[in-house]
């Protein structure tokens, strides 16, 4: 199979190299860790929003028999007041502690108060009823806009609000407020011909992944932890276990596992220090696994929102100015995902005036965490509900109307940014020249069509790769980033494409944190990039030490050898790669390549559009999706396969979030619907095929021009859905999700207002 | 001269200016040439002699990873954004 451009490896789709152990179920996750002497762990989660603990006896609970521990906040240790960033954004150390086992306060329904070991889960279990909490139940707070007034309960009393780098001493739930702004806005829109100002909310949602958080933990007598987990970085994980546990990186081993899904829900640690301190107490390995409803209750969701948009623009069809305000929940603790947002915001538009007012708020719900392109996805359904309608106004076709406002290199956002070479219109043309866009939008009865386009800006940080050399010419590629969407083929394509290797010669493994330089986290959409640029490095390191190999072996100087299409050269003397490893032996020893990169130059974002079409029920307000098309830019798509999964997966993560997906919580502050039957995502009976029209910008910072492609298509699909079901049925929905009941109470309230309107 | 972007709610720091010419072939040189200028700048972005966890740098559009160390051209811009996590 060729793949043309002058690729050999890179743009085909081999067999991914974990494919036969998924399928077959062999692939080793962290639940199926097995160890001798294996105990079982439990953890007592709170069940009040925000409550003081006054006391826990764990006097009972410890004499059952079969209980070989019993843990609370109490015994992990006390840490300082320090800012750390530990993969996952920078945290106070007391915070990221006291998510894992709550001290003084706690403040979420499922938050963590105390943990056991047994012989068995079931002892475990039984253990968790005997542990004695005695509780100050404290009011709460779980709406945002009610957590931002003055006077709502405080969760932190001592929090004050930062505002970039200053501590401005307001005591509040505003953890943080920032602004960007350019140009002159006020004058902006005092001169524009039409302007239009909505309010928006979304609700919490949850990253869904099937597989719940789990680790086992091996604290040995010389003080040496090993863990076994489902993380997205083992690096991460390895680091804020440190942390909470006040040791050093070095006495901890992380061992990822084949990870089910984490879309940014895994970055962060729950379960790793309670299994390491559980085996230090009993002197087992300790296995933790987490029940639905903890995972829900108690990881991190994603922040719901509340936006204002106010957009201006010329009878020409040109923005001129732009406002956002834009308050995200961070959940128990600050450090939520607002700042992403406002880079994302207007991210799509060539804007010369704007001004973006933001706060993250905390309030009582499971401290907020990344999710797909995080803050993209609120922040997109608010500015192109916005975009439709001054488009509309003007008479001007949306897609139109996109193009001609549309960002592309030399842009400068509204927070100063000055855009790179970027793909933003290709992807709008690529809508235009499409033939699901080109077919006649569905025109039965409540049926309608809506379009959308969303970014998110990637990142690139520390990567690392080793290759060994084996004497049948194979390869063993060695990486730190733990495999979530197939990437040990992605690498190693970009590996043998270097080395002009068959991919199947390239075997990739992700490894533990003593076998491997430190990797960051599998999350910005960083490892195609970074990791592969790893890859790619240390290929050209093992070619330079195989070109001084050949030298040796013909007596010449090493600049006397070519290598060109997997063969070294010099005169008429030859050999190819697998020739050349068969001498290794003789010539020194293994090969052994390395390299390890930390980008800070070239991290191309990803722009990504939708085309959906719907079909809403007048009677229910249910959203069938008819047909639903995924634009993205992937710079160059390694694996185009791959691509097309995270580009679908990514866009039926987005049509759940805008169609059914959020947090329900009581009067009491507990969450309702802690289960895949009352928390709906998204099956494949609810959707289509959804389409795939992968653009090829090439990122002119990569050695292949990739682009990161897991996150900038979860952004456009609440707002293709908003636009879709707005077309079938005349009313824009401006909450999510759009759930049926919503949907059918803003059908009344239109028809309401029309007849009101009409007289009737 | 490397141009320097200051955040607005930083701008009555800097009496309102959101641009600023400053000397300096490094972030460290810019964030000092921005201190002699409008003191009490550097605390605001600078924590125990490193960019605060909290605050990134931007040079030329890209969030540069050597921090104070990291190279600034005669022509670039320096922006101070609010530091990020990816999902």
């Amino acid at each position: 199979m060729s793949a043309g451009n002058g690729y050999k490896v890179i743009g085909t789709r081999p067999v991914r190299h974990d494919g036969v152990d998924k399928v077959t179920g062999r692939a080793v996750y962290g639940g199926d860790t097995r160890l001798s002497g294996l105990l079982y762990g439990q953890v007592l989660r709170s069940p009040h929003a925000h409550a003081r603990i006054k006391s826990i006896d764990i006097s009972k609970a410890q004499a059952l028999p079969g209980v070989k521990a019993v843990l609370t906040g109490a015994d992990l240790p006390k840490t300082g007041d320090t800012i750390v960033d530990l993969g996952e954004g920078p945290a106070r150390l007391k915070y990221m502690s006291d998510n894992v086992l709550a001290t003084d306060k706690t403040l979420y329904s499922g938050h963590p108060v105390a943990a056991v070991c047994a012989s068995n889960v079931h002892i475990a279990e039984e253990a968790l009823d005997l542990i004695e909490v005695e509780y100050e139940v404290l009011e709460a707070v779980l709406n945002l806009r009610e957590a931002m007034k003055e006077g709502a309960p405080q969760l932190h009393p001592d929090m004050t609000t930062q505002e970039f780098g200053e501590d401005t001493g307001r005591t509040s739930n505003l953890a943080t407020h920032f602004q960007h702004k350019l140009g002159d806005p006020d004058t902006a829109f005092a001169s524009a011909d039409v302007v239009i100002e909505r309010e928006f909310n979304t609700a919490t949602v949850h990253q869904g992944y099937i597989e719940p958080h789990n680790a086992t933990a091996m604290w040995n007598a010389d003080g040496q932890i090993t863990i076994w987990t489902s993380t997205q970085g083992s690096f991460a994980a390895r680091a804020q276990t440190g942390a909470v546990l006040d040791i050093p990186v070095s006495k901890i081993k992380v061992v990822p596992q084949e990870i089910g899904g984490g879309f940014g829900g895994k970055i962060p640690i729950y379960l790793e220090p309670i299994a390491a301190m559980l085996s230090k107490a009993s002197g087992q390995p300790v296995k933790l696994i987490m029940t639905r409803p903890a995972v829900f209750e108690s990881t991190g969701p994603t922040p719901g929102s509340h936006i204002k948009i106010k957009m201006g623009a010329n009878k020409d069809g040109k923005i001129v100015a732009a406002e956002a305000y834009i308050a995200f929940e961070s959940g128990a603790y600050p450090g939520g995902l607002v700042g992403a947002a406002a880079m994302c915001v207007f991210s799509c538009y060539d804007i010369a005036n704007g001004l973006i007012d933001c706060y993250d708020v905390v309030l009582n719900k499971p401290r907020s965490f990344a999710y797909r392109a995080p803050g993209s996805t609120q922040a997109c359904f608010a500015t192109e509900h916005v975009v439709e309608l001054l488009a509309a106004e003007l008479g001007i076709d949306p897609l139109e109307f996109r193009l001609k406002n549309s960002a592309t290199t030399g842009t400068r956002r509204i927070d100063g940014v000055v855009y790179p070479k970027m793909g933003c219109k290709e992807v709008l043309e690529a809508i235009r020249d499409s033939e699901h866009y080109k077919s006649a939008a569905p025109s039965g009865p409540n049926q309608g069509r809506g379009i959308s386009l969303g970014y998110w800006f990637n990142v690139g940080l520390q990567s690392a790769c080793t290759a060994s050399v084996n004497n049948d010419g194979t390869v063993s590629l060695s990486e730190g980033s733990t495999d979530i969407g197939g990437s040990r083929t992605s690498i190693a394509m970009q590996f043998a494409e270097t080395l002009s290797l068959d991919v199947d010669d390239v075997r990739a493994q992700v490894v533990d944190t003593d076998s491997i330089g430190h990797t960051d986290v599998t999350g910005g959409s960083r490892v195609t990039y970074a990791t592969g640029w790893a890859a790619y490095k240390s290929a050209l390191d093992v070619q330079a030490q195989m070109c001084e190999r050949a030298a040796q072996l013909w007596e010449v100087e090493v600049d006397q050898v070519a290598f060109e299409e997997g063969v070294f050269s010099s005169g008429d003397k030859s050999y190819t790669f697998k020739e050349l490893s068969g001498h290794l032996d003789e010539t020194g020893g293994p090969v052994i390549g390395r390299a390890t990169v930390n980008p800070d130059s070239g991290v191309g974002g990803s722009f990504a559009a939708n085309i959906a079409d719907v079909e809403v029920d007048p009677d229910t307000g249910k959203v069938q999706v008819l047909r639903f098309t995924v634009i993205q830019d992937a710079g160059k798509a390694i694996h185009p396969s791959y691509v097309e999964g995270q580009m679908q997966g990514g866009s039926a993560q987005g049509i759940g979030w805008a169609l059914n997906e959020e947090y329900y919580y009581n009067k009491d502050g507990q969450l309702d619907n802690s289960s895949y039957l009352d928390y709906r995502i998204p099956t494949s009976l609810d959707l289509p095929m959804i389409e795939t029209i992968i653009v090829e910008v090439p990122n002119p910072g990569h050695p292949f021009g990739v682009r990161g492609v897991g996150e900038a298509n979860i952004a456009p699909p609440p707002a293709a859905m908003a636009g879709a079901i707005a077309d079938a049925i005349g009313v824009r929905l401006q909450e999510l999700p759009m759930k049926p009941s919503n949907v059918l109470a803003a059908t009344q309230a239109s028809e309401g207002q029309a007849a009101l309107a009409a007289g009737g | 001269m490397p141009v320097a972007w200051i955040p607005s709610l930083m701008q009555k720091l800097t009496e309102g200016q959101q641009q600023i010419p400053v000397e300096g072939s490094t972030v460290r040189q810019v964030v000092e040439a921005l201190e002699s200028l409008y003191p009490g700048f550097k605390d605001r972005i600078v924590e125990d002699d490193r960019i605060r966890t909290e605050i990134a740098v931007a040079v030329d559009g890209e969030v540069v990873t050597s921090g104070l160390r990291a190279r600034v051209g005669a022509e670039s811009e320096v922006h101070f954004l609010p530091a990020l996590a990816g999902g």
